[in-house]
């Protein structure tokens, strides 16, 4: 079912818009230019928990250029029903520190910002609680966890198992909260026309922000209008709609201007989304030969008072070793936070780190080769669910990988391993990532001049989508790819899901194809395509990407400090539709896993009920610096049972195990086990 | 931020009568890397700002008798390629260049960096209160988060750090600071520049009100083509010092005939370990000697909950260091 031998998906096709990128050319939502406009600028609580008694916007609307200061008082109101952090100035509740109590809008941004801190907010405080423990009594199970999985699994009785198991590791581990820090910070720009709303947004998904808002500000579909041409990253914070948004669009009604908001990087860390940090128990059971009798994954995590969001951290060790018992299990504390939301592969990319850590401390506890650990444990199909898998190249990633990297010549032995002044060694994890798609629609036409133009709601964040997605129109409508232009990023497209789960290229790359398919096979100038009814018709398959992820470090033996010398992931992610975006996007994955490994930790302050190192001098994100050899490959893995690329999503793959790769690696370097997120140099002063 | 008035004086006279005339909310602008930050996160509030950046103060020059003169002006960038520099102090080359960003040290001043403001994140939000900010109004990081804070001279009122890289170099040179005030000139010997915190932390340094610093001098010190900086750090670029170590260090037949050695990371100053450097003068130049020489400094550290590691990291840098530059 996959399209024919192609001419250039595969290719090595540069991005179309980089041009646009790199001149400046390209308008991000803030940087589109209307007249008339003002900005405004956000007053955040400075209580974690209370509520607002009083606004005192006097002396802030004395400052000449102050257009309004909105707060709950005063401000346009939203549906009933839309949720907290989406009501903008709807309630006199404060659930988290720095959530939206009032806005300024002026006629420039420098005044709006210098006013905001004029506005005085009195508040009845209450005590906060902001800190996740293992141990809290108002931990629970939520329904489902993200988006819909199941909250518990068991399968046997893992707990004998454990007790009848020769070898048994269990541990605990550990990781912090991280926010997503894309370049560009979530801003909007909203324009009123009558009753009409325009709405430039920084967002992963025009479509399905558009669904969104309008039922947010109560507007009719048809009055909305969402443009989001250019994105600057968003590693899943701008999944969801923002409070920037909507505040927008409420300010600039109530000023009767076009109004601008653009969260600064302090305000992100409240506003736009995290990670949760994790507490995470694993408990493995092995008989002699390392094959694995019991798997137990108990995940604490936390979310905000306003909002249920459970992370789905445990889900990929359901599927990812062979297991005659297992169970997992996924526990909330409701805490006085902002509220966490996807991050950077949300699940397999917190879960993967514990599992493959504890993988790696039980190959050694077994004594054998890490790698054969997980060959032995492979399982023949869905462990959960007994369904096939569509393809599964774990093992080829592995031995590739192995082979690429020299892992023959390791000593499994932990360190210490002294070499002149640095502690040396290597490690290995596993990876994965669902291989999902969602209905999506698309529109192509036939111009008079012989080109053709794909009209769809897709996002490029960044990610090379726009050119991908030319590319598969190229080979669908077999043209070359100057003659065809994908119009994306605009609500007003035909619908698409969004940049997200790493689903992008396959929604919307099948309903392309459908599109191109019709319009060849009925003729005529225009073909519309809606892939719902396809998606629903698949067979039901365990779908997913696989891969391996190889670290080498240098420990300095005398500070501690980590140096990755080499990386290495080795991906099975069926055909690859750009193999210079592809390679990128790897790359960058596997960087953000180094970022996580020793980097990234949103501190939250105890005290005042903030993160405390809120900005990217404080948050520490992966530095050129930091990355020396670097290198991802993929196997040949042909998958008909995808979508008509035979593609599985790239987005999300490459972070998942290179925290564990790096934490395993460091293991055999010094023989100190981190079973807690980030590696900084004092816990290494050995 | 709030408004402002903007002057660009061209010579030092008049810069400081600029800032005379305007009162205690005036504040001088060199690359504006750390008070720009400041002001959009209102922590300061200048009604005046008086750019120094076209002072003539752009100039490394050479001092009759050796040394050299760094104008207060000279981008950060500047300082860490000239060739006299690199040769001569390796160590304040070094350090410049383990500081900031590449697009930071093309606009940073040697001034302006030598007057930055700590990074303690309560300092910088005025949501929460600091001492150092606000006087009397308490300081949130000695129960709260403080891991990268101060382990010596600390005090009730305040425990940051000097975030400079740069200036533990220049403390450990005993370079001479020139500044230029409403009573005229006068000179600074470092580390002498910055003050302990003490019941005053608001005060980062001894200058007086309008003083403009105007160029910094390298004494003539042929120890320092012997020289080193050794930054500890969470990230490759970017990050601020954990630990830091600046060290001068002149060998003969396997004795210490001289050294110079100043800490970074670990005070509100740039540290000047004279301690160590007494207890180093004359002895063999060995492991021991180097670790003993760090215990007689930092015998007096008083670490807080989360930076203790700040105290046997120092150890470590400091005899890592010591002992490259003896090879």
């Amino acid at each position: 079912m996959t399209i024919a031998p192609s001419r250039v998906v595969g290719a090595p096709v540069n991005r179309i818009e980089g041009r646009l990128k790199v001149t400046g050319e390209a308008r991000y939502a803030y940087e589109t230019q209307v007249d008339g406009v003002a900005y405004a600028a956000i007053v955040g609580s400075t209580i974690a928990k209370g509520t607002i008694r009083d606004v005192h916007a006097d002396e802030a609307l004395a400052v000449p250029g102050v257009l309004a200061v909105l707060w709950e008082g005063n401000a346009p109101r939203v549906a009933d029903d839309a949720e907290f952090d989406l009501a903008v100035l709807q309630t006199r509740r404060v659930a988290y520190r720095g959530q939206i109590v009032a806005a300024v809008v002026a006629d420039s941004f420098e005044v709006a910002r210098d006013a905001a801190r004029l506005v005085r907010v009195e508040y009845d405080a209450e005590q906060h609680e902001v800190v996740l423990r293992e141990d809290d009594p108002k931990l629970y199970a939520p329904d489902k966890v993200n988006p819909a999985y199941d909250t518990d699994t068991q399968q046997g009785d893992p707990d004998a198992a454990l007790e009848d198991s020769q070898v048994v590791h269990a541990a605990t581990y550990a990781t912090p909260a991280y926010h997503n820090n894309p370049m560009e910070p979530h801003a909007a720009l909203a324009v009123w026309d009558g009753g009409d709303l325009t709405l430039h947004d920084s967002n992963q998904g025009p479509a399905m922000a558009h669904t969104l808002i309008a039922k947010v500000l109560g507007l009719e579909p048809e009055r909305l209008r969402i443009i989001s041409e250019h994105v600057g990253g968003g590693f899943g914070s701008k999944g969801l709609p923002r409070p920037t948004a909507v505040l927008a669009a409420l300010a600039a009604l109530a000023v009767g201007r076009p109004v601008k908001v653009a969260a600064t990087r302090h305000e992100m860390f409240a506003l736009t989304g995290y990670r949760t940090p994790t507490i995470q128990r694993l408990q493995l059971g092995a008989d002699g030969d390392g094959r694995l009798q019991a798997i137990v994954h108990d995940v604490v995590e936390q979310s905000s008072t306003v909002k249920e969001f459970a992370e789905q951290t445990a889900v990929a060790t359901r599927m990812m070793y062979a297991s005659p018992t297992r169970r997992t299990t996924h526990r909330l504390a409701r805490l006085d936070v902002p509220t966490p939301s996807w991050m950077r592969a949300p699940g397999e990319c917190p879960g993967m780190y514990a599992l493959e850590s504890a993988m790696d401390e039980l190959a050694i506890a077994c004594g054998i080769d890490p790698i054969e650990l997980r060959i032995r444990n492979e399982p023949e199909t869905d462990p959960e669910t007994g369904m096939p898998f569509s393809s599964r190249n774990l093992v080829a990633c592995l031995r590739e990988g192995a082979r690429l990297f020299g892992w023959e010549t390791r000593d499994h032995a932990p360190g210490p391993r002294l070499q002149g002044r640095s502690y040396v060694g290597t490690g290995v994890a596993g990876s994965t990532y669902p291989a999902r798609r969602r209905p999506s629609s698309a529109l192509v036409r036939e111009e008079d001049d012989g080109s053709y133009v794909v009209r769809i709601a897709a996002s490029d964040i960044g990610t090379g989508s726009r050119t991908v997605l030319t590319q598969i129109a190229a080979d669908a409508l077999d043209v070359p790819l100057e003659r065809v232009r994908v119009d994306i990023g605009d609500s007003a497209l035909p619908f698409a899901s969004l940049a997200g789960g790493s689903m992008g290229t396959a929604s919307w790359g099948t309903a392309i194809v459908g599109a191109c398919r019709k319009l060849r096979a009925q003729g005529g100038r225009e073909a519309f395509f809606d892939s719902g009814d396809e998606i629903e018709a698949q067979e039901p398959m365990a779908r997913h990407a696989f891969g391996a992820q190889f670290s080498e470090v240098h420990v300095d033996a005398d500070t501690g400090e980590v140096t990755v010398s080499r990386m290495l992931g080795v991906f099975a992610v069926g055909r690859v539709m750009n193999a210079k975006t592809a390679r990128s996007q790897f790359l960058g994955g596997m960087t953000m896993g180094l970022s996580m490994a020793l980097h990234e930790e949103s501190v939250m302050d105890a005290e005042f009920g903030d993160y405390l190192n809120s900005d990217l001098a404080g948050y520490h994100v992966a530095a050129h610096a930091d990355v020396h050899d670097i290198e991802a490959v993929w196997i040949d893995e042909v998958d008909d049972a995808l979508n008509p690329m035979g593609a599985k999503g790239i987005g999300e793959i490459s972070i998942v195990g290179t925290a564990a790769s790096i934490a395993n690696a460091v293991h055999n370097a010094t023989g100190v086990r981190i079973r807690d997120l980030p590696i900084t140099p004092d816990r290494l002063l050995i | 931020m709030r408004p402002f008035t903007y002057e660009r004086p061209t010579d030092a006279a008049s810069a400081v009568a600029l800032l005379g005339d305007a009162g205690p909310a005036a504040r001088y602008l060199g690359g504006g890397t750390n008070l720009v930050d400041l002001m959009k996160l209102g922590v300061e509030s200048p009604d005046v700002l008086v750019d120094v950046t076209r002072l003539p103060h752009d100039r490394i020059e050479e001092l009759d008798g050796g040394g050299l003169r760094i104008g207060a002006a000279v981008r950060n960038s500047d300082l860490a390629a000239d060739r006299r520099v690199r040769e001569a102090y390796p160590v304040l080359a070094q350090s410049v260049l383990a500081g900031a960003s590449g697009q930071l040290r093309n606009m940073a001043t040697v001034g302006g960096n030598l007057l930055q403001r700590t990074r303690c994140a309560y300092f910088t939000d005025v949501t929460k209160a600091c001492n150092k900010r606000e006087g009397g109004t308490g300081c949130p990081a000695r129960a709260g988060h403080h891991r990268n804070h101060a382990i010596l001279g600390h005090s009730e009122a305040c425990v940051a750090t000097h975030p400079s890289d740069m200036a533990v170099a220049l403390a450990a040179l005993g370079a001479t600071v020139h500044v230029e005030g409403h009573d005229g000139p006068r000179t600074i010997p470092m580390p002498g520049l910055h003050r302990l915190p003490g019941d005053e932390p608001q005060r980062d340094t001894e200058l007086r009100p309008g003083e403009l610093v105007t160029a910094v001098e390298l004494p003539a010190l042929e120890l320092a083509r012997r020289s080193a900086y050794r930054k500890v750090r969470e990230r490759a670029s970017f990050a601020f010092a954990l630990v830091s170590v600046a060290a001068a260090l002149d060998v003969r037949d396997g004795v210490v005939e001289d050294c110079r050695i100043a800490l970074g990371a670990v005070a509100h100053v740039p540290w000047r370990a004279l301690r160590t450097e007494e207890a180093l003068r004359g002895r063999p130049a060995t492991e021991a000697a180097f670790g003993e020489a760090a215990d007689a400094e930092l015998a007096a550290a008083d670490p807080l909950p989360e930076n203790a590691f700040k105290v046997p990291l120092a150890r470590r840098v400091i005899v890592r260091t010591l002992e490259e530059l003896s090879r």
